[in-house]
C-alpha cells in the first residue's frame, strides 16, 4: 500500500488484432509457388526423357548428390524425379475428388435449401450422421469395399468430404431465398428450377469455387494418409503417401532423405494452396479474416 | 439447471441412437455391396477342391445368401449382447481384438489430447499477448506449417531423430526386446508417439485461442479491467482468457474425428499395439466385421464427445439456452 505515487502505464501489449499486412504478402509468394509448381508438373514429364520408375540398383540408397538431388531411393529410382511424378498423382487426385465433392455437396445442398421443410431436415441430419464418422476410417471402409485403386482412392474422398460444401450451399441458399430478387423471380412466374438455375446457384458459385479449393489440400492430405497406410495407390505407383511409406524402411538405415523431400514439397504446395484461396477468402468475407502474419 | 441439462443430453443421446444404427447399417449394405464374398475368403484356393455341399452348407450356416436387413438384425441382436461377430484377418472375436487394444489407443489419445490441450493454451495465449512480436510470429508460422504437415510424416522425422541419430528415447512398440509390460517402461515407449499426437493437434488450438483472445481484448471488460490498473497477466488470465475459452469448448467436441485419424496414424508410425494396426489389416483383409465395429465405435466416441462438450459449455455459460 506503499506506492501510491502514480506511474504511466507501460506500453500496452493488450492491443486488439492489428490489420493483416496487405494481402500482397501473402498472395505473391504463394501464387509463385502454385505457378512453378504446376509448371514442373506438368511440363517435365512432356520434356524429360527419363522414367521415374528407372530402377538401377548399382546406385541405390545413395545421399543427395550433383547427379541425383534430392537422392535415390533402395531401388535406385531418382527421389527428384518421383516426387515430381507424385506430386502430380497427388494434386490430380485432389482436383478430381474435391471437384466432385463440391458437385455432390452444391446438388445435396441446393436440394436440401430450395425444398425445405422436413426434407431438408432429414437431409441435413443424414449429413451430420456422416460427418459423425472420423473422415479416415470412412475413407479406409470405401477404399476396402472397392479394393485399393486410384478409382477407390477418389470416390472415397470425394463421399468424405462433400459434407462441408453442401453444408454452406444450403446456408447460402437458405439465405438467399428471403431477398427481393428471387421473390421478384417466382412472382414474375419463374420455375422452381428456373430460380434455382438462373438466380441461385449463381450467387452461391463464387463461394462453391472458394469451398473447393480449400478442399484441395484436405484430399490431397487424404490420398496421402491413404496412400501411407498401404490403402491408397499401387504400390509401384510414385505418389507421396507411397514414397513416404517406401521411405520409412530406409530411414531406419539412415536413408533420411527418402521421406525428406516428398513431405516437404507437400507441405509447401499445401501451404501455397492455403495461403492464395486464404487471400480470396478474406476478400469475399471480410468478417473472417484469416490473420495470418507470416 | 441440472434438469435440464439431463434433457439435453437424453436429446442427444436420441439423436445418437439413430444416428449409429444409420452408420452400421450403411456398413452393412457397403459391406454387402462390395464384390466380396466371405465363404470364397474362407476356403480361398481350396473352394477348387472343396466338395459343393460343403461350400452350401457353410453358406447356409453364416446366413450369406439370405436378405440384407435379416442379417443386419442377426448382427445387431448379437452386438447388443457384446458378440461382434468374428475377425477373419485375425482369427479372433472382435470384442477380444478390441478389448486387448482399445486400452493402448485411449491412453495414446487422452495423454496426446491433454498435452495438445495445454500446449494450445500456453502457446496461444503467449502468442496473443506478445502479438506482432517475433515470436508470435514464430509460434503462428510454426503452427500453420505443422497444419499442412502430414501427421506420419512428422512422426517419421522425431523417430529418425529422436530415437535413431541421439538414441534417447526408444522409437515403437511399448516395450525393449522380451521386456514384460511395466508403468515406467510403457511411460518411456509413449513420450514419441504422445509428442507427435499433441503437436499435429496443438496448431488449431494455439490457432483458435489466439484469434479469440485478440478479439476478447477489444471487448468492455477488459478495457475495464486494464483501466483499473490490473497487471497484464491478471486480465489475460482472468478476464480475457475466461470469455474466450468459451467457444474452446465446442472446439474440442469438433477435433474429435481428427484426433482419432491423427491416432490412427501416429500408431502406424510408432508401431503402437492400438487398434490402428487391426484397422488397416481388417481394410487389406476385407474383414468387415472387425472394420465395421471398429467404425461404428469410433463413431460413438464423436458423438458422446460432442455431447460432453454441449453439457461443459452449458455448465460453463449459464445464457445458453439449453432447449435451443
Amino acid at each position: 500500500m506503499a506506492d501510491l505515487t502514480w506511474r504511466p502505464a507501460p506500453r500496452s501489449r493488450l492491443t486488439a488484432a492489428s490489420p493483416p499486412r496487405s494481402p500482397k504478402w501473402r498472395l505473391l509468394p504463394s501464387a509463385a509457388i502454385l505457378v512453378l509448381v504446376a509448371l514442373t508438373v506438368l511440363v517435365v514429364p512432356l520434356v524429360v526423357e527419363l522414367n521415374e520408375q528407372y530402377v538401377d540398383l548399382a546406385v541405390a540408397n545413395r545421399p543427395p548428390s550433383a547427379a541425383h538431388l534430392f537422392g535415390t531411393d533402395e531401388l535406385g529410382r531418382d527421389v527428384l524425379l518421383r516426387c515430381v511424378y507424385a506430386l502430380r498423382v497427388s494434386l490430380t487426385v485432389g482436383l478430381v475428388a474435391a471437384v466432385i465433392s463440391a458437385v455432390v455437396g452444391t446438388a445435396v445442398g441446393a436440394l436440401a435449401g430450395t425444398v425445405g421443410g422436413w426434407f431438408d431436415r432429414v437431409l441435413m441430419r443424414v449429413v451430420d450422421a456422416i460427418a459423425s464418422v472420423p473422415h479416415l476410417l470412412l475413407g479406409i471402409v470405401i477404399v476396402a469395399v472397392l479394393r485399393p485403386s486410384l478409382t477407390a482412392v477418389i470416390i472415397s474422398i470425394a463421399l468424405t468430404h462433400w459434407l462441408t460444401a453442401a453444408r454452406i450451399v444450403r446456408s447460402e441458399v437458405l439465405s438467399l431465398r428471403t431477398r427481393p430478387f428471387i421473390d421478384a423471380a417466382i412472382v414474375g412466374g419463374a420455375s422452381r428450377l428456373r430460380v434455382l438455375t438462373r438466380h441461385l446457384l449463381p450467387n452461391v458459385a463464387p463461394q462453391i469455387l472458394l469451398a473447393t479449393t480449400l478442399m484441395v489440400p484436405h484430399a490431397v492430405w487424404h490420398e496421402t494418409a491413404l496412400s501411407f497406410l498401404g490403402l491408397g495407390l499401387p504400390p509401384h505407383a510414385a505418389s507421396i503417401g507411397n514414397m513416404i511409406n517406401d521411405a520409412q524402411r530406409s530411414l531406419l538405415t539412415g536413408g533420411w532423405w527418402m521421406s525428406l523431400a516428398p513431405g516437404l514439397l507437400l507441405i509447401i504446395t499445401t501451404l501455397a494452396v492455403s495461403g492464395a484461396s486464404g487471400v480470396w477468402r478474406d476478400r469475399l468475407n471480410p468478417k473472417r479474416r484469416t490473420e495470418l502474419t507470416w | 439447471m441440472t434438469r435440464s441439462i439431463g434433457r439435453l443430453a437424453l436429446r442427444r443421446l436420441a439423436f445418437a441412437v439413430p444416428v449409429l444404427l444409420v452408420v452400421s447399417f450403411a456398413l452393412f449394405v457397403l459391406a454387402k455391396a462390395s464384390p466380396f464374398d466371405p465363404v470364397e475368403r474362407y476356403f480361398g484356393v481350396r473352394i477348387i477342391g472343396a466338395s459343393p455341399e460343403r461350400v452350401a452348407q457353410l453358406r447356409e450356416n453364416w446366413g450369406v445368401d439370405e436378405p440384407v436387413v435379416a442379417q443386419y438384425w442377426a448382427w445387431l441382436r448379437h452386438a447388443v449382447t457384446g458378440d461382434l461377430g468374428d475377425s477373419l484377418s485375425l482369427q479372433q472375436p472382435v470384442s477380444e481384438v478390441i478389448g486387448d487394444r482399445l486400452g493402448w489407443t485411449v491412453l495414446l489419445v487422452s495423454a496426446g489430447f491433454t498435452l495438445a490441450l495445454l500446449l494450445g493454451l500456453l502457446l496461444g495465449t503467449f502468442a496473443a499477448w506478445r502479438q506482432g512480436t517475433w515470436l508470435d510470429r514464430l509460434i503462428t508460422g510454426g503452427c500453420y506449417a505443422l497444419e499442412a504437415a502430414p501427421v506420419f510424416w512428422v512422426g517419421l522425422a522425431v523417430l529418425y531423430v529422436f530415437a535413431l541419430q541421439l538414441r534417447w528415447l526408444p522409437g515403437g512398440g511399448v516395450t525393449s526386446g522380451s521386456e514384460p509390460v511395466s508403468a515406467g517402461g510403457v511411460a518411456v515407449h509413449m513420450v514419441l508417439p504422445v509428442a507427435v499426437l499433441a503437436i499435429s493437434q496443438a496448431p488449431w488450438f494455439v490457432l483458435f485461442v489466439r484469434q479469440n483472445l485478440l478479439e476478447s481484448f477489444t471487448q468492455d471488460h477488459v478495457i475495464g479491467a486494464r483501466a483499473r490498473g490490473l497487471p497484464d497477466h491478471l486480465v489475460v488470465s482472468g478476464h480475457a482468457l475466461r470469455t474466450s475459452l468459451l467457444p474452446f469448448l465446442t472446439l474440442l467436441g469438433a477435433r474429435l474425428p481428427e484426433l482419432i485419424t491423427g491416432a490412427l496414424l501416429v500408431e502406424t508410425v510408432f508401431s503402437w499395439p492400438g487398434i490402428a494396426r487391426a484397422t488397416v489389416e481388417a481394410a487389406l483383409n476385407v474383414d468387415f466385421a472387425l472394420l465395421g465395429a471398429l467404425t461404428v465405435m469410433a463413431t460413438g466416441v464423436v458423438l458422446l464427445g460432442n455431447l460432453l462438450a454441449d453439457v461443459l459449455y452449458s455448465l460453463a455459460d449459464p445464457r445458453v439456452a439449453l432447449d435451443g
